[in-house]
């Protein structure tokens, strides 16, 4: 690092050329463009989850029925005209309450995404970028989380915190920063030995600008891959959660609480679409969500084919 | 292998490896199972079914005192340890029962559960992987890729529920069988024992609900690492050479394909213990997950604090076996 005389007079040169800047960063975003809207199962995925949050979230519009209205005259009954998804044994339209239900569904997946990939930039970059305490810290921390089943933490943390929506975005978002921040430290740890960090530092700019402006950028595809991957997570840990009864309780809602409660059609095959609707929306999200992540991933790899 | 010398040289740092790794780990442990410990006692209150006794007050109180509550956690949790130390893990404060005997108890449908489980997706995930690479982009190859799509969405619970639909319940429901070909209860029928047909029907379901998400990411692994070795340049020096495709295949290919699968399963088997909890659950199979379950409805302190044990030491042996294998497998990666 110390034996390199001529460095700052080729990044000089390089700073001089500021025309040179904006359609580089232009043509980057236009060849992530080009990646990602070639890989056609990622723009499957793509439209598969915004059709499902504008269809969960606009469901005061869409959803054909008012929301838990029941009709305790009409027997429960599978698929028809009337009622596309059928109705439970309140003799409320599934496909409302599966609208409904996915509304807090969505609502965890979304925000533990949002929240632990904000969360583990943060620290990861930290921990990367100085090592020191705060990268042994989170090593300590994953170490200790990692021998405890994730299972068993959100079990007692649920039941703490009380079984709401929002205690489940708190602790899924507390467990999975831990694993974002693990994968930025690894990028940073890398990014940060590279020439281009060098230059940086030689021409003077501050931690905080390389951390920001020059390795973070660099991150932002595993940054990516791990946030939509985020969602599936939080989705299926919540519905999980919540099936085995550790988790919200009835009047609350969600595509978790929606199978809980459509148990007994396991033992009575007239009812198995009580199951397979609900279902269906959990495992659309998921696929929606892994394309999505999976397109991210050849998008953003500057070796990809496309 | 290379001088005497240098092999023990090698022995010896791969066993101060392990000293070192389980060193460390007690310490976590014990800061782990404190925070477990913590964790319960703050959450749960044991005495919570004496509420509606007649003398409440008084009832709870001595219960309280019987159960050490009124004195500090850490103090709790110190009484808990130095047991532990002397090979005591206490008496569940639900059923009474000693935690050594019901962890043994539960710890055995949960082996049986994870022993299967883990022969079947490997078979499976393997020739699936080695499958979709030797064939890549063939009709099988997107067949598989789709199917796996599907299954690494599938959450485990729902897997579980779809299954005893369709292959429990539908056949008896719909076409009147006597019994189901496959049951969705317990490990064995009433008066059963032992390794039998009827030990497999009961098997069948419970083993792949807890599977399917393994067999779905290990397979789509195993043929990322295995078209990696078949594009190597030793490979196509083997093709060049005029050995036969069967060979480059099982020979050349195959075995160096597997060494990255290995730490994967390895590290994921902590992963099974969570899927072991829902497929219990779902199953009514009274292993370690049900255990786990009926224990923290109640927040029972001295059976989760065994359970956790346990699992951590399967989970800290796992991921130590991953370390090694990769040395072990693949003798350019040597511990250091």
């Amino acid at each position: 690092m110390t034996t390199a005389p001529p460095l700052p007079s080729v990044v000089d040169a390089e700073l001089e050329l500021p025309p040179g800047v904006e359609p580089v960063a232009r043509s980057n975003w236009e060849l992530f463009r080009r990646r990602f809207f070639r890989h056609k199962l990622a723009v499957v995925g793509l439209v598969l989850l915004v059709f499902l949050i504008v269809v969960c979230f606009g469901a005061h519009w869409i959803a054909p029925y008012p929301k838990n209205k029941t009709n305790l005259l009409i027997t429960p009954g599978g698929p028809s005209a009337k009622h596309w998804f059928g109705t439970n044994a309140l003799g409320q339209d599934m496909l409302t309450q599966i609208l409904y239900a996915g509304q807090i569904s969505l609502k965890i997946g979304l925000a533990v995404a949002f929240f632990s990939t904000v969360a583990g930039v943060f620290v990861g970059a930290l921990a990367g970028f100085y090592a020191g305490w705060i990268d042994q810290g989170l090593s300590r921390l994953t170490d200790l989380f990692l021998i405890v089943p994730e299972i068993a933490i959100l079990g007692v943390a649920i039941k703490r915190l009380g079984a709401t929506d929002n205690s489940f975005i708190i602790v899924l978002a507390a467990l999975g920063w831990m694993y974002i921040a693990r994968v930025v430290r690894g990028q940073v740890l890398s990014l940060k030995e590279k020439e281009f960090v060098e230059a940086a530092r030689a021409s003077g700019a501050s931690s905080r600008r390389i951390i920001v402006r020059h390795i973070l950028p660099n991150c932002i595809g595993p940054i990516m891959v791990n946030a939509t991957l985020a969602i599936a997570a939080a989705v299926i840990a919540e519905s999980t959660l919540t099936y085995l009864g550790l988790g919200l309780q009835p009047p609350a809602t969600s595509w978790g609480i929606l199978l809980n409660q459509a148990e007994s059609a396991v033992t009575a095959t007239s009812t198995f679409y009580l199951v397979a609707f609900p279902g269906l929306a959990l495992i659309l999200t998921v696929l929606a969500v892994n394309f999505l992540g999976d397109g991210l991933r050849d998008a953003f790899d500057p070796q990809s084919p496309h | 292998m290379s001088a005497g010398g240098s092999s023990d040289d090698g022995d010896a740092a791969v066993l101060t490896y392990i000293l070192r790794r389980v060193l460390y780990s007690v310490p976590v442990l014990i800061i782990a199972s404190f925070l477990v410990f913590w964790g319960i006692r703050t959450t749960y209150d044991p005495t919570a079914k004496y509420r509606t006794s007649k003398d409440a007050a008084r009832v709870i109180a001595e219960k309280r005192k019987e159960l050490g509550l009124d004195r500090p956690i850490l103090a709790q949790w110190w009484t808990w340890f130095t047991g532990f130390l002397h090979g005591n893990l206490g008496t569940s404060e639900r059923t009474g029962d000693k935690v050594s005997h019901m962890l043994t108890h539960a710890l055995w449908p949960s082996l049986q559960l994870m022993f299967w489980g883990l022969i079947i997706a490997l078979v499976l995930a393997i020739a699936v992987g080695v499958y979709s690479a030797v064939k890549q982009y063939s009709a099988g190859d997107y067949a598989f890729t789709g199917i796996s799509y599907v299954g690494i969405a599938m959450p485990t619970f729902l897997f579980g529920l779809l299954s005893i639909s369709l292959l429990v319940t539908l056949p008896v429901t719909k076409f009147h069988l006597n019994q189901p070909i496959f049951y969705s209860v317990g490990l064995h029928s009433e008066g059963q024992s032992g390794f039998n047909l009827d030990y497999l029907r009961h098997l069948a379901l419970p083993v792949a609900a807890l599977t399917v998400q393994s067999v779905a990411v290990w397979s789509r692994f195993q043929r990322a690492s295995m078209l990696d070795i078949l594009n190597a340049d030793y490979v196509r020096t083997a093709r060049a050479k005029g050995v036969p495709q069967r060979k480059v295949i099982f020979k050349h290919a195959f075995r160096n394909a597997l060494i990255p699968l290995v730490t994967v399963v390895a590290l994921d088997t902590a992963f099974l213990v969570g899927g072991l909890v829902i497929t219990e659950q779902i199953f009514s199979i009274a292993g370690m997950g049900r255990l786990f379950l009926d224990s923290l409805q109640f927040g029972d302190a001295p059976v989760l604090l065994g359970w956790f044990l346990i699992v951590a030491l399967f989970v800290i042996t796992f991921n130590l076996f991953a370390d090694l294998a990769y040395g072990w497998l693949d003798p350019r990666i040597r511990v250091s």
